[in-house]
């Protein structure tokens, strides 16, 4: 995984996990992997790891299990879409309406790209 | 797990080095240990170790005091220098040698971390390149178990494959009895592995603080423009990288290089967000 430089790393992660979800590579009711090996296999610190898991347990979007790790909750699709909508409409929407704004890119423009990048990346 | 009380320490009377210095260190967190060439990294690591003597102050090691050289405190401290010597034997007879002093060594860990490392076992360990001896001390170090790991810029003479190795057997070796502090000036191999920052700085610690209160109370961005909110900035390509305030409760990335120079230049600007 690449770390971008301008977002906290728990939250770059978060992301990854998230990504996950949404790609049902891990599907509800699994396990995630443990805070050691996303550490190992990230290369960070288990404590940033920890911190993430944290925000996702309080997302409900996974939920520890005493004793045996972290799962994806059963409705983690949702919950997932859900926080990554807020923090869409939130913090990247508006850079990308200034965009909009100051190149005067048109709606028409917009839904003809978004129709083509939807047809060429989701409906192989 | 480590309390420092007002150390003093020098290797010159006229010249302290450390003034009265103070601070603790907990288990279960990688200390990156910051500063300029001679502020006294390397000798702030040897004072916890027991390899040099405070001149007056305190120090406890876990409930040792480490001038004392006390067997059961050694066998729970493994101290990967920056300089080394290792003699003309080959790893099986080092090991021999060495392991006993260390009652939790793990072999089996030991072959695992020498596989990872792609190091040969049959060679004789001066025959090796720096870089190979490093990775045998490192993992030499590691699979004593001790409690207390101090590394002395351990990436230093690491090809670019090992220096992925060792985040990973780093990030593998954190468990919550295990204090580990590494002094570094190449903070980009590891910045995503340490997790509390102390800064060294005129005699004594200019900043220990967690990632996560650094990156609550400061946020690092880059600006197209300066504006008078920010503590700190270095030019760049498209503007500035900056530090200020975190006034929105943005969740940035913190960047270490930027941060170590904010301290070092504006000192008395930051000393109000940390106590």
């Amino acid at each position: 995984m690449e770390f971008r430089d301008n977002k906290a790393i728990y939250l770059q992660i978060a992301d990854y996990v998230c990504e996950h979800i949404l790609l049902e590579k891990w599907k509800a009711d699994e396990k995630v992997p443990s805070v050691r090996e996303m550490a190992v296999e990230l290369e960070v610190n288990p404590n940033t790891i920890m911190r993430t898991y944290e925000l996702l347990q309080q997302q409900n979007i996974i939920s520890n299990k005493r004793g045996i790790g972290f799962f994806v909750t059963e409705k983690a699709i949702d919950q997932v879409k859900n926080f990554r909508k807020a923090h869409f409409m939130d913090h990247e929407l508006p850079v990308l309406f200034r965009n909009i704004y100051l190149l005067n890119i048109s709606f028409e423009e917009l839904k003809s790209k978004y129709e083509t990048f939807v047809n060429e990346n989701f409906n192989a | 797990m480590i309390k420092v009380n007002n150390l003093n320490f020098g290797y010159s009377k006229h010249q302290p080095l450390f003034k009265n210095m103070s601070f603790q260190l907990s288990a279960g967190h990688i200390y990156g240990l910051l500063g300029k060439n001679g502020a006294g990294k390397s000798s702030l690591l040897k004072n916890l170790a027991g390899l040099v003597y405070a001149k007056s102050g305190t120090l406890d090691v876990f409930g040792f005091d480490p001038s004392s050289r006390q067997p059961a405190m050694l066998e729970q401290i493994c101290f990967i220098p920056e300089e080394f010597y290792l003699p003309a034997i080959k790893i099986d007879a080092y090991l021999k040698a060495n392991a006993p002093f260390y009652k939790n060594f793990n072999h089996d860990y030991f072959t695992d971390l020498m596989k990872e490392f792609d190091i040969p076992v049959s060679q004789k360990l001066t025959n090796m390149s720096y870089g190979q001896k490093k990775k045998v001390i490192i993992a030499f170090g590691l699979a004593t178990q001790a409690k207390l790991i101090i590394m002395d810029e351990p990436t230093n003479g690491l090809d670019i494959p090992s220096k992925t190795q060792f985040r990973k057997i780093m990030a593998s070796a954190l468990t919550d009895d295990r204090c580990i502090v590494i002094s570094t000036h190449q903070v980009r191999d590891l910045d995503n592995l340490i997790d509390t920052v102390i800064i060294l700085d005129e005699n004594n610690i200019a900043l220990q603080a967690s990632i996560e209160e650094i990156t609550e109370k400061l946020t690092f961005k880059k600006v197209k423009e300066m504006d008078p909110s920010i503590i700190y900035a270095e030019p760049s390509l498209s503007g500035f990288h900056a530090v200020m305030p975190n006034y929105h409760q943005e969740d940035s990335k913190l960047d270490m290089e930027l941060l170590f120079n904010a301290i070092l230049t504006e000192k008395t600007k930051f000393k109000p967000y940390f106590n």
